[in-house]
């Protein structure tokens, strides 16, 4: 039943893009939105109304950094360790949210499914460096501290007991 | 059904007439950076207070029924470059200029300035050299100095305004180029000497020609806003900021090769860009300026926006391309160049978001007027994203020819320390273009930043990327920055980029964690010149500039890593010293009771010592002496 519905969801993707390969980016882009990530079966669903090869989408799907095989938290985080963020210590960044959010080393995701941490190689704001990023709010001039609080509000926000 | 035609002359007409009935213009920067900093809850207070103050507030203005005279007009605007000190709000017409403006401040603005005419004080940007407040950006030497020409609207106008756009003559030059001989707009822009501003400099009216000779009905125009390198932003500006002069440049570029599908590319991290250009499009759509028939001239043209999915290959025109077509973004060889066969094999035309917004200023003024700017190589100016150990970071526009000089000292403010405050140490180097230039280094503060001048200084012009660097940086590490980065993106197809550079990062690693010898050097740069020979794109091509570069002008640094395993700058830890000074060292035992390893030795009341084998170089003793007797480290 329940994967019915996500391929009716898959359908209606593919339907507003016209069933045109040309545009598989795009609709990955929107598989994604909708699951957060993309499910092994839903590639091959996708392949198959497409005409493609699965290792074609599948290809794709692995070239990109924005897609993502694996289910992503609800909050994606991203660190910018570009060029001005880099010199101005991104990295204890880093490993300040990475202690906050109780991630093992090799884990990127919180285990309640709320919090995913990235690196990215610039988001462009670098007069604001360093900069994160969470979903598509951009925070500038960061320290461990304010991050801390972006995670407590996120946290507070969404109800979950209070900090960690 | 006959389509819908603009008629420009009409619009200007009812936004003038709307506009002037506001007394003031209240101007709230929306780019990344100041609404990062909170600038969309300065905007809503500033609405708030004024309407408390029983002033008539438009926020958007009314065409069909007249607006109360003297109300007071707040809008948003795209980046205004100077993102350190925002957000920033500008009052019109009295051109006030207030700085890092917070939600608490907008009940005092209204008050003083907009009810008694008076100005906030600390709220004005204060010249670190002189101390003194500046009221308006005309006496701010960081905007002073520049000549914004590509980027004088971007801050100004409400970018998710069309109709402010075309108010400011927008629009004007698709309107006439629609009407005139494909060949004629080429030969302009040939004559005006447009380079391409994505790296390469190829000419761009050269580009047109040839794209324009070929056979075939179908032709494309992509504008390629993937900006991918770190530390440039001035694409992002330009789309967020005045979105629809990249469209405008786009019409003008469809017309002059006939094509009659668009597509701007635009990276996924750049969310607020996609937004604002997805909605510049539609309104352009609905205002008959793109779709059929446009202008009545019997010109079809159309834009979409794709969103890229973050690969900085992309960048890469080819690569782009498969992009668009939905594959895995590689590079193919060239030739076939995109104009001969580009997107779906046919004739492509594709310009960085920065040309395409210089071609409707071109248009508009003349090539003969155009080229007085700049220098007889590079005609007009150049963004330049300015990052790093200087005063005043941020976006900035200087015609072709400046000196570093002048950008740095001038524009910057001057190199400061790491602390933030203006050093009196010397400036040590200039990272130019991101991971594919050079650094440049005291001697080229002098030389002109054109094309050529920077390509025979070993660098390039590339994105428009400048990172100041103080002496306290380590050029070692940068070149690894730079390195690590581009062995990430390499999309893999070639295998001396592919290998090449993750053995050039392996080695950079071994300089820097103490392990490499004199040999080291001949092998990295041997492979550097294998890579670059070897790689079919551009970013393979360009990838070892970085580490050749700073080899150039750094070379004793780096003899320094592999000889005496010392870094000049300390910043590589695994070749940090940690000493303890005789003369300073009171015995405490603090130092020797927080060293996770038991490195240190001594009694208690006589000078402690490091046991250098033992030393996992932490750096705990620093932090732990209270008399600075503990020096050495990574800082």
């Amino acid at each position: 039943m329940e994967g019915l519905r996500k391929l009716e969801k898959v359908c209606q993707i593919l339907e507003e893009n016209g069933r045109d390969p040309g545009r598989l980016i795009t609709i990955l882009q929107a598989v994604q939105e909708e699951y957060r990530y993309l499910p092994e079966e839903i590639l091959t669903f996708v392949a198959t109304s497409l005409n493609l090869t699965s290792a074609h989408v599948y290809g794709v799907a692995t070239f990109y950094s924005h897609f993502t095989l694996k289910p992503k938290g609800k909050y994606i985080i991203r660190i910018c360790d570009g060029t001005a963020c880099h010199v101005k210590k991104s990295t204890a960044l880093l490993d300040a949210l990475r202690q906050k959010l109780g991630l093992k080393p090799g884990m990127v995701t919180t285990s309640e499914m709320l919090f995913t941490l990235e690196t990215v190689s610039c988001l462009g704001a670098c007069g604001l460096a360093p900069v994160i990023m969470v979903n598509d709010e951009v925070y500038g001039q960061m320290t461990p501290e304010k991050a801390d609080k972006v995670i407590d509000d996120i946290i507070k926000k969404e109800g979950i007991g209070n900090g960690k | 059904m006959a389509s819908k035609t603009c008629d420009l002359e009409d619009i200007r007409g009812q936004f003038s007439r709307a506009s002037s009935r506001a007394g003031h213009r209240v101007i709230v920067c929306a780019g990344t950076g100041c609404v990062a900093n909170g600038s969309l809850k300065v905007y809503v207070k500033l609405a708030e207070e004024i309407e408390k103050k029983g002033l008539p507030v438009i926020l958007s203005l009314r065409f069909e029924d007249e607006h109360e005279k003297d109300a007071v007009f707040v809008s948003k605007s795209g980046c205004q470059g100077f993102c350190q000190m925002g957000p920033l709000v500008t009052i019109l017409p009295e051109n006030i200029f207030y700085t890092r403006v917070k939600a608490e401040d907008a009940a005092e603005i209204v008050e003083k300035t907009l009810v008694e005419g008076k100005i906030v004080e600390r709220l004005l940007y204060v010249d670190p050299s002189s101390g003194k407040p500046c009221a308006g950006t005309g006496e701010i030497p960081f905007y002073q100095k520049q000549q914004r020409f590509v980027l004088k609207e971007c801050g100004q106008i409400d970018p998710e305004d069309i109709a402010e756009y075309i108010f400011h003559h927008g629009y004007e030059a698709a309107s006439k180029a629609c009407f005139m001989r494909p060949e004629d707009i080429c030969e302009e822009i040939v004559a005006s000497g447009l380079r391409g501003r994505g790296g390469g400099g190829f000419p761009t009216g050269k580009k047109w020609a040839i794209t324009l000779r070929q056979k075939g009905l179908k032709k494309y125009v992509i504008c390629n806003g993937d900006e991918g390198d770190p530390g440039a932003f001035m694409d992002r500006s330009v789309m967020e900021g005045n979105s629809h002069s990249v469209i405008e440049g786009m019409i003008i570029a469809a017309r002059a090769i006939g094509a009659d599908e668009g597509y701007v590319y635009v990276r996924a991290e750049y969310p607020l860009a996609v937004r604002r250009m997805r909605k510049a499009v539609e309104d352009a759509r609905k205002a008959g300026i793109l779709g059929k028939d446009i202008f009545a001239s019997g010109f079809n043209f159309d834009v979409q926006v794709m969103e890229g999915a973050g690969a900085f290959v992309c960048g890469e025109e080819t690569a782009l391309i498969a992009s668009i077509e939905g594959k895995r973004g590689m590079p193919s060889p060239k030739p076939p160049f995109p104009a001969q066969s580009g997107l779906h094999g046919k004739p492509t035309v594709i310009n960085n978001v920065e040309t395409m917004a210089t071609v409707p200023l071109i248009m508009r003024m003349g090539a003969e007027e155009y080229k007085k700017m700049g220098t007889a190589g590079s005609p007009g100016t150049k963004t330049f994203a300015l990052t790093g150990h200087v005063a005043n970071t941020g976006l900035i526009e200087v015609p072709f020819g400046t000196s570093l000089r002048k950008i740095v000292y001038e524009i910057a403010g001057g190199v400061t320390a790491d602390d933030g405050n203006i050093s009196e140490k010397p400036f040590k180097a200039v990272q130019i273009g991101g991971p594919s230039g050079g650094c440049l280094i005291q001697e080229h503060l002098d030389i002109p930043m054109d094309f050529d001048s920077l390509r025979k200084a070993g660098a390039m012009v590339g994105s428009g990327g400048l990172v100041v660097m103080n002496s306290n940086t380590c050029m070692v590490s940068i070149a690894r920055f730079f390195m690590q980065f581009t062995q990430n993106e390499s999309c893999g197809k070639c295998v001396l980029c592919r290998e090449g550079t993750k053995q050039m990062l392996a080695l950079l690693d071994d300089i820097i964690e103490g392990r490499a010898t004199e040999e080291t050097l001949q092998i990295l740069e041997d492979l550097a010149r294998a890579v670059q020979v070897g790689s079919l794109c551009g970013l393979g091509k360009t990838a070892p500039n970085p580490v050749l570069s700073t080899l150039r002008y750094f070379r004793e640094e780096y003899l320094a890593h592999v000889k005496y395993k010392y870094c000049p700058a300390g910043r590589c830890k695994a070749l940090a010293k940690y000493r303890i000074d005789p003369a300073s060292c009171k015995g405490c035992t603090l130092c020797s009771r927080k060293c996770p390893v038991g490195a240190i030795k001594g009694e208690r009341g006589k000078v402690h010592v490091i046991d250098e084998k033992l030393c996992i170089k932490c750096g705990a003793c620093v932090q732990a002496c209270k008399f600075n007797a503990v020096s050495g480290g990574a800082r």
